[in-house]
Formats: structure tokens, sequence, C-alpha cells
């Protein structure tokens, strides 16, 4: 019961405190909610920026953690029908949904201003998911395109634009492997096979050439019916006369913890069904595959501003914590002497500044929140680059509050150290 | 069974670089309930230090102080401080109201050190006391705009609202005019014959100090008491007919008369080592 009393009275007094002396309180509160709101800002943007520069790199390299792989023979070539068939048991057997080949190559796609060679990136369906590849218009490939006789591509904005960026609703076709292709007589119809665009995807500010994605199975197919003219699996794979037939690239996304594992199993798996004088070759290219956090840097420098943000903050509260030491000392005095224990008269001043902190925390954290999650604020920060925008790290708001916690205890911990110093009697007269 | 008891009481202080300094010496003192004490000294003559020791605030160096005949060395810090808050009232002169609380949150402040149903019934408690002192009207008034009355009324109710049984009172009119002043002392004198409080009152006025039944000088840190037939205790009546001292006397002349006819001495020559209150 005395305990409870003892308590409830510290908080009322530490209450009254606040409300007697609202103007320094608030004063406090304000550079506390700023110090708090500008550091649990800057951790959560911190997790924004970090969050684009891995989006960035899994563009780039996939999401961790994907393996890569690459099967040749030091002696001939291994055919991309064997190649393909070993690929598709070694993802049954493990279960792997998200696989993909990737294939480079060129089509002349016919535009108003003339036909132009674009690059040509065919992969499988779940290659949009594993490389995070995000769209300005319309939708990735859906699992039962493959079976559409009609290609679908995903062209980039530079495409759109040459086209007249028409309304994906309408269906915007183009030819593919018309009459323009150079020295071309092939399968396809003259006017070339009509393409759907289904979806574009965005275009940096360097990027000046139209570029588009399709499915391997529609860049297969055409690949072979341009090859029924020209009699030979070589120009079936190179329609266009250009040097050779292009390589497929095979890449899985597997859990992390599994990769090693797998990395291993897979070798083995394709040495064997390639057969002897197969060199496979199963590597992570991921961010994620060193073992360093390759965003530390960023953290550091990120945490290192947050924690000068903070110092700050807590070097206005202490200045006026001093600066009110001495009218303190006789309230605290006149206290002592009407019962206050040194105990209760710690805690008290204690309580003081940390409810004070702790209110101007949270309201800096709410802050925080508001701008971090503002429109304006994210796309300044994520510069178009960001797809998965990752929550308010609650760490931060958890930082924040500690940190505002901590704060107060600290620029407290002097007053109420001088004031379990005063003499009572002395205070009391001065 | 003596309420405050103290015994060959010493305090020695020792300032940084210099030799020991003592405040007090040989200081003898009985308390007993329902007693009435006066306590004249100058300035350095060791007020604060003895109000220290008697408000249970500080530890002699030598000497035994008890409470109830317990030697309060014997409490622990925490302890002595909670014995304070519920045996110990403090008047003092300058009032010393938390500012920016009212009237009645000073009167309640004291039983925020309570515990059990006078915490829980703090404020009623607080508004008895001020309807006591005849503020009831001013219960929700800041201390600015009190009057000084009003507000050492205040620090009364204050100091007697958790019942004390030692009232402290420390130069209680010090910053009162004559009348208001005789005023302030008639309520501690009734509250406290009331409720059976001792109170312990260091003035300089002579008819505050007559208020008292048993007087005492403070010299040099000496304490001795006082039995010239000046000083013998006003009866009820005669402190009512009392009138005030001439309107024209200054606090320096009241000081010199009281402090003459308790025989304290002038100041000490300039030559002579300085005191100062610990």
């Amino acid at each position: 019961m005395g305990g409870l009393t003892g308590f409830v009275g510290a908080l009322l007094e530490a209450w009254q405190e606040v409300r007697v002396h609202r103007t320094r309180v608030l004063l406090s509160l304000i550079g506390v909610a700023v110090a708090v709101c500008s550091l649990t800002t800057v951790v959560a943007l911190g997790a924004i920026v970090q969050q684009a520069n891995q989006e960035l790199s899994e563009r780039q390299g996939g999401r961790p953690a994907t393996l890569y792989v690459s099967a040749f023979r030091l002696n001939g070539t291994i055919d991309p029908a064997d190649m393909d068939a070993a690929w598709s048991k070694t993802l049954e057997r493990y279960d792997i949904s998200y696989a993909s080949r990737v294939q480079n190559t060129v089509q002349l796609v016919p535009f108003a201003t003339g036909s132009v060679q674009v690059g040509t990136q065919a992969v499988d369906q779940p290659f949009g998911e594993m490389h995070r590849v995000r769209l300005v218009e319309g939708s990735w490939f859906s699992p039962t395109d493959e079976q559409q006789l009609a290609p679908r591509l995903i062209v980039n904005e530079v495409f759109w634009d040459r086209m007249g960026r028409p309304p994906l609703e309408s269906h915007p076709v183009v030819a593919l492997g018309g009459d323009g292709v150079p020295g071309a007589t092939s399968g396809i119809p003259a006017g070339g096979t009509l393409a759907v665009i289904i979806g574009v995807t965005p275009a940096s500010t360097w990027e000046t050439e139209p570029t588009m994605i399709m499915l391997a199975r529609h860049a297969e197919a055409m690949q072979k019916a341009a090859a029924g003219e020209r009699g030979s699996a070589a120009a079936a794979a190179d329609p266009y006369g250009g040097g050779g037939a292009p390589q497929s690239q095979y890449e899985m996304w597997v859990p992390p913890e599994l990769a090693d594992a797998l990395t291993a199993a897979v070798t083995r798996d394709l040495q064997g069904a390639l057969g002897d004088g197969t060199e496979v070759n199963v590597s992570r290219q991921d961010w994620a595959q060193y073992g360093d956090d390759p965003f530390l840097v960023t953290k550091l420098v990120v945490i290192g501003i947050a924690v000068l943000v903070l110092l700050l903050g807590a070097l206005g509260l202490v200045n006026i914590a001093l600066v009110t030491v001495k009218q303190r000392v006789r309230e605290i005095g006149i206290r002592r002497s009407f019962g206050a224990t040194a105990g209760r008269v710690f805690f008290a001043v204690m309580m003081e500044s940390v409810v004070a902190t702790v209110v101007a925390g949270a309201l800096g954290v709410v802050a925080a929140i508001l701008i971090v999650q503002s429109p304006a604020m994210r796309d300044l920060v994520g510069q178009g680059m960001v797809s998965d925008f990752p929550p308010f790290p609650v760490d931060a708001a958890i930082t924040g509050l500690i940190a505002a916690t901590a704060v107060g205890a600290l620029a407290g911990l002097l007053p109420a150290l001088v004031a379990v110093r005063v003499k009572v009697i002395d205070a009391i007269r001065y | 069974m003596s309420l405050l008891h103290l015994e060959d009481v010493t305090r020695t202080v020792i300032p940084p670089d210099q030799p020991a300094l003592t405040i007090l010496s040989g200081v003898n003192l009985t308390i007993e309930p329902g007693d009435h004490v006066s306590i004249v000294g100058r300035s350095g003559s060791g007020k604060s230090t003895l109000l220290n020791l008697l408000g249970l605030l500080d530890l002699p160096t030598s000497g035994v102080i008890s409470f109830d005949d317990r030697p309060i060395k014997s409490y622990s810090g925490a302890r002595r401080d909670r014995l304070r808050g519920a045996s110990i009232g403090f008047v003092f002169q300058q009032f010393n109201l938390l500012a920016g609380r009212t009237a009645l949150e000073n009167v309640t402040m004291p039983l925020l050190y309570s515990s059990g149903r006078t915490f829980w019934r703090r404020k009623k408690i607080a508004a008895e006391m001020l309807e006591l002192v005849g503020l009831g009207h001013r219960m929700n008034s800041m201390p600015d705009r009190l009057s000084g009355g009003e507000q050492q009324r205040v620090a009364i109710a204050r100091s007697l609202v958790r019942g004390p049984r030692l009232i402290l009172a420390d130069e209680p009119t010090g910053a009162l005019d004559l009348d208001t002043g005789q005023s302030v002392m008639e309520l501690i004198d009734d509250v406290a014959e009331r409720t059976g409080a001792a109170q312990v009152v260091i003035t300089h006025d002579p008819m505050i100090a007559r208020r008292a039944r048993r007087h005492f000088r403070l010299d040099r840190g000496i304490l001795t008491p006082v039995d010239d037939p000046a000083f013998e205790p006003l009866t009820r009546r005669e402190m009512r007919e009392m009138s005030p001292v001439e309107p024209s006397a200054t606090a320096e002349d009241r000081d010199r008369d009281v402090l003459e006819l308790f025989g304290v001495p002038e100041p000490a020559a300039p030559d002579a080592p300085e005191r100062k209150d610990a």
C-alpha cells in the first residue's frame, strides 16, 4: 500500500511539476520531440534507402538466394534441348517453383520511324517475381500466357513512347520477325508474328533504346518457326544472321538456408544428366552472397547521424535542466522538510523528466511516421526504385522511444542528484 | 516521556582548507509534548544549524538527539524523513509556498508523503484545514494572489495538515506587519493548544517571544535559558489585549530591542573570527 501511494504520489508530483512549469517543459519537449522525430525519421528513411538499394541489387542479381547455373563441354556443345530437359528434371526433383531461363537476343521491330533492332530478354514466367520487375503500366506475364499463340510482350517506356503510348486496354500489337528480318526467309508469315504488349517497364533517364521481354517459350517457338525454311539447328537458334546460337542462362530462387546444399545437389544432378565431359557451374550472384552485410556502411552512417541528432536534443534538454536546477533547489528543500525522502525526491525529479520526454518521444515518433509514410517523402527517397516499400520500421519507433526515455533519465539524473544533496534549511532560506 | 531531547549536542563543520568550525556546542534542550519554547539569536549564531537538528534534517557531530526517547541515529535516513513528515510541521519566515500551485495544492503537498486513507483523502483533509485557518474561500487562489497574512495562514495550514506533534516556526512573523503577525501567532497557538502540539519558535520579535513559556538565547553556538522576568509568558488575555509596537519601529530597531532584552551582546569586533551557519 505504501509503495503504491508512494508511486502515485511521485507521479502526481511529476505531473504537477510538468503542469506548473509548462513553458519550460514545453521548450524541452520541443527539443526532445524534434530530436526523436529526426532520429526515428532518419532510421526509417535509412530502412527505405536500404530497401531501395536492396531492390536495385535484386533486379540485377536476383533475390537471396538466386543460383545461377551454367554448363559447357570442353569439346563440343550441349544441345539446348538436352540442357532444358535436365533443367526441368532438376527443378521437379527439388520442387523449385521459382526458376527461369534467360536468353538475351535481338528482334527487329517495325516502328513508325523505321525498323529497329530491339534488345530482347526471353524469360520464364517466374522471372518477374525473382527480379522484382516493376511495371508502370499493365501486368507481368500470367502463368497461362505461355499457352497463347500470339506472344506477349513487356516493353520498356522508350518502346512504348515510340508506339505513341497506346492504352494497354486496346491490346496494342507489334509485328515480330516479318519481312524486315535481314536475309530471312522464315516460317513466320511475311507480315511477321503479331505480339501483344501487356506491360510497360519504367525506363531510366539514361535509357534511350527500346527493349522488351518475352516468354522463353514464345521465343523458342519463333526460333523454330524461323528455322523451318533454313533447315539447320544453328540457323534456327539464330535466324537473323548473328554469330551463333544464343546461350540460355538458368537461374533459380531458393531459400538462402538451402542454397549451399542445393548448389552441390544441382551441380551433381546436372553433371549426371548431361554426361561426362560436362562442366556445370552453380553460383550465387545476389547481394546476400557475401557474409558481410553489404549495407553495413549505409547503416552505420545512418546510425551515426541519428546519434548525433539525439545528442543535440539531449544537450538542449540537459541545458534547460541545469538552468532550472537552482530554481528547484528551494522547492525540493520545502518538500524534504515536509517528509519527502531522498529516494522519493530523486524518483519524482527523474519521473518528471522521463514522463515529459516519453510524451515528447511519442509525439516525435508519430511525426516521424507521418513524414516517412507521406507519398512525397517516399518518392523523394525511393527515387522510383522501390516496389515493396517497407512498413514503418517498428524498431525505429522503439529506438525513438527508448532514446527519449534514456535522454529523459539522463537529463533528469543531474537535477535529481542535486536534489537529494540539497541541504534543506539552506535551500529554504536560499 | 519527552518529545525531543538534545543532550550535549555539538555540530562541527570543516570548511575547505580551513580548520574545523564549531557551530553548536554542548546544546541541551528538552521539548515536552505541548511545550512552547522561543529561541533568539543573531545571524551566525547557529540558528539554522539548530533548526536542522531539531527538524531531524541533520545529525549532530557529537551528543544525542532523541525523538520519543529514541536516538535518531538509530533511524535510517528514509525513516527519519518519514518521521519528520508525520511528526514535525515547519512554518517559515518567507512562507515558502510552492509557486504555481493553488492554496489547496500547497496544503495537500505534505499529504502526498503520507499513506493509506490519509493519502487518498488528502484533498478533503487539506480543504478542512484551509477552512480551519479561515481560507475556505481562497482554496483555488495562487500564492501571488494572496496577501502576506493569507500566505502565512496557508503555510500554517500546510504545516499542521498532518497533525504534527512539534511545530518548528522559523521567524514566522518576520515578513508580516505587526497586526498580521499577532493574528498569525494566535492561530498557531490556538491550533497547537487544541492539538497538543509542542512549539519551538525562533524569532526576533519580543512580543512573539513572550508568547512562549520557556525562553532560550543562542549565542556563538551555545544555547542558554533566559529567566528574565521580562519574559514571563503572556496570559491569554494579555495576548489579546496586547497593542502593537509603534508602527514606525523598523525591523532593525525591534531586533536590537529584543536582543538587548535577551542579553545578547553586540556583534563581534571586525577582527573576531567570522562565523557562518552550516
